[in-house]
């Protein structure tokens, strides 16, 4: 466990070094969230109506969009090597800088998300529930998508190829994450899908770090 | 004949159904051909060169 | 009475079995189909009498459908085998029928949009069988795109192999999501009956199952064949280096 933690810390640590990249992440998730308004039209009815679906495919963006540089500087300077043949395991390693980018850009837009569902007129009820799935829903992101970073790692063309390979797998993220918002609005109780996502993390929380790993020492052969 | 072929109006989705599989099977098949030839042609241009070098 | 499987797990012995074993599966694969299509066109019912002519689309629709989901099962059984014991050729086969599988996920989606027009009044309907059959369509883009990205053919095999395994962890939950989500958002616009929706609300006859099994097998063994025939182009190009290839090229054999 001390291993994680040394990793997330120096993760977080490099981040705060460069603000510019976590910034760019958020940025593109309000810009994004606000262009959909200007798109379609201010009627209040319409963006309650699309307001879950529109933040939820705007996290998967922004999630996605910040993959490219999971391990891509570890990838460079050598940092990445030293870790596959370090003692400790190195599922446990992937899942501290998972955390780490969880941590930096899907934190950031669950924080800010209050906020933009105010420019689409949710109530206070929708906007809880929205903050609560997008909190269990951004790390699944995270997991999921860090398979794909590791497959693609080191190759041309990587950020558009790592989008055809992780957007199917966000789709029950998705489905559960907007519905959780829906139901609520249709007075039925988000319940049962928070209960999914919650499922969802555990089950991503233990394989993906696994199939990550594994994905990395494919890179690396 | 040409009454069964009109498929009770349906002409157009039924042949464009099983048009559509024709074509894409049909495609495939060729283009995995092409794919042998070239590669064999390739092969055996190499071989050649090489014995003439080495004779 | 044991038969070395390993033995034909090495390219230079798999090759000419491979080779001989093609004929046999594409004749077997156009006598399913000549014999398919006289079944659906000739001894079939020829009309539904809810949907008339249009279910003929049926006979072609199901089995692609079908194919294109056990092809992408089978990828991933293919990369699990390889991830176990090693063999390229598992992997070799698993790459082999992914354009296969992307053919047959398109022409599910293509002969349902035709099927659908007539039927629901639609070409398209965001129902849960439609929606996944898309899903697994660009599961299989990514898988291609993946392969044709890494240029090193061990780490290609190994991580498309990987890829092939999570996206069949994952099939599952995707499919129940997407039920979940066609179920809760039901279209009131088109007269469409989910309870029906299996079959269509068709009512089967014996010919008309006969017929559709027989164009399965015809797909299940055009999709062996033709796996079989570029697992055979992809052994040429990745070892056109080794004496087994350049031997076979030689004598004319291969």
């Amino acid at each position: 466990m001390g291993a994680l933690r040394s990793i997330l810390v120096r993760d977080l640590t490099i981040a705060m070094r460069r603000k510019a990249d976590v910034l760019t992440v958020l940025f593109f998730f309000i810009i994004v969230v606000s262009l959909f308004p200007l798109g379609i039209g201010p009627e209040a009815d319409t963006l309650r109506t699309i307001a879950p679906g529109v933040m939820w495919v705007a996290a998967l963006l922004a999630s996605m969009l910040s993959l490219g540089r999971l391990f891509y500087n570890d990838y460079m300077d050598g940092t990445l090597e030293q870790m596959l043949i370090a003692p400790q395991p190195l599922g446990l390693l992937v899942m501290g800088k998972i955390i780490a980018h969880w941590l930096l850009s899907g934190v950031p837009l669950v924080l800010i998300t209050p906020l933009l569902g105010l420019q689409y007129d949710l109530s206070a009820d929708a906007l809880l529930v929205l903050v609560a799935a997008l909190l269990l829903g951004t790390p699944i992101l995270s997991f999921l998508g860090a398979i794909g970073a590791a497959l693609t790692l080191g190759l041309r063309g990587g950020g558009a190829l790592v989008s055809l390979l992780v957007l199917p797998l966000y789709i029950p993220v998705l489905v559960f994450g907007a519905g959780a918002v829906d139901a609520t609005v249709s007075g039925l109780g988000a319940e049962a899908h928070l209960a999914l996502l919650g499922a969802g993390l555990l089950l991503s929380l233990v394989l993906a770090p696994w199939a990550t790993a594994a994905a990395l020492r494919i890179a690396f052969e | 004949m040409a009454e069964y072929f009109d498929m009770g109006k349906y002409a157009f989705f039924v042949w464009g159904s099983y048009g559509m599989v024709a074509v894409c099977l049909l495609v495939e098949v060729l283009m995995l051909r092409r794919r042998r030839r070239t590669i064999l042609h390739q092969l055996s241009r190499m071989i050649r060169i090489k014995e003439r070098e080495s004779a | 009475m044991s038969i070395n499987w390993f033995k034909y797990s090495s390219p230079a012995s798999f090759y000419p079995l491979a080779g001989s074993m093609i004929p046999w599966f594409t004749a077997a694969a156009v006598l399913f189909g000549l014999v398919g299509l006289y079944v659906s066109f000739f001894v079939a019912p020829l009309a539904d009498w809810q949907q008339g002519q249009s279910y003929k689309i049926m006979f072609i629709h199901v089995p692609a459908a079908w194919m294109s989901m056990f092809i992408y099962v089978v990828m991933a059984f293919w990369a699990i085998v390889g991830m176990i014991f090693k063999t390229r050729l598992s992997f070799m086969m698993g790459s082999a029928l992914a354009p296969t599988g992307a053919i047959f996920a398109f022409l599910g989606l293509w002969t349902g949009a035709l099927w659908g027009k007539p039927t629901w009044g639609t070409y398209w309907v965001w129902d849960a069988r439609l929606t996944s059959q898309l899903i697994l369509f660009f599961l299989y883009i990514g898988y291609i795109a993946l392969a044709s990205a890494i240029e090193d053919p061990r780490r290609a095999d190994r991580a498309t192999g990987l890829l092939a395994i999570v996206g069949v962890v994952n099939v599952p939950i995707i499919y129940f999501s997407v039920k979940w989500w066609s179920t809760l958002h039901q279209g009131s616009s088109i007269n469409f009956n989910p309870a029906g929706a299996d079959q269509r609300a068709l009512s089967m006859t014996d010919s008309m199952f006969v017929a559709m099994l027989l164009m399965t097998f015809c797909f299940w063994c055009y999709t062996i064949a033709v796996a079989l025939y570029r697992v055979r182009c992809e052994m040429v190009e990745r070892e056109k280096n080794n004496d087994w290839v350049q031997d076979l090229v030689k004598s004319g054999d291969a």
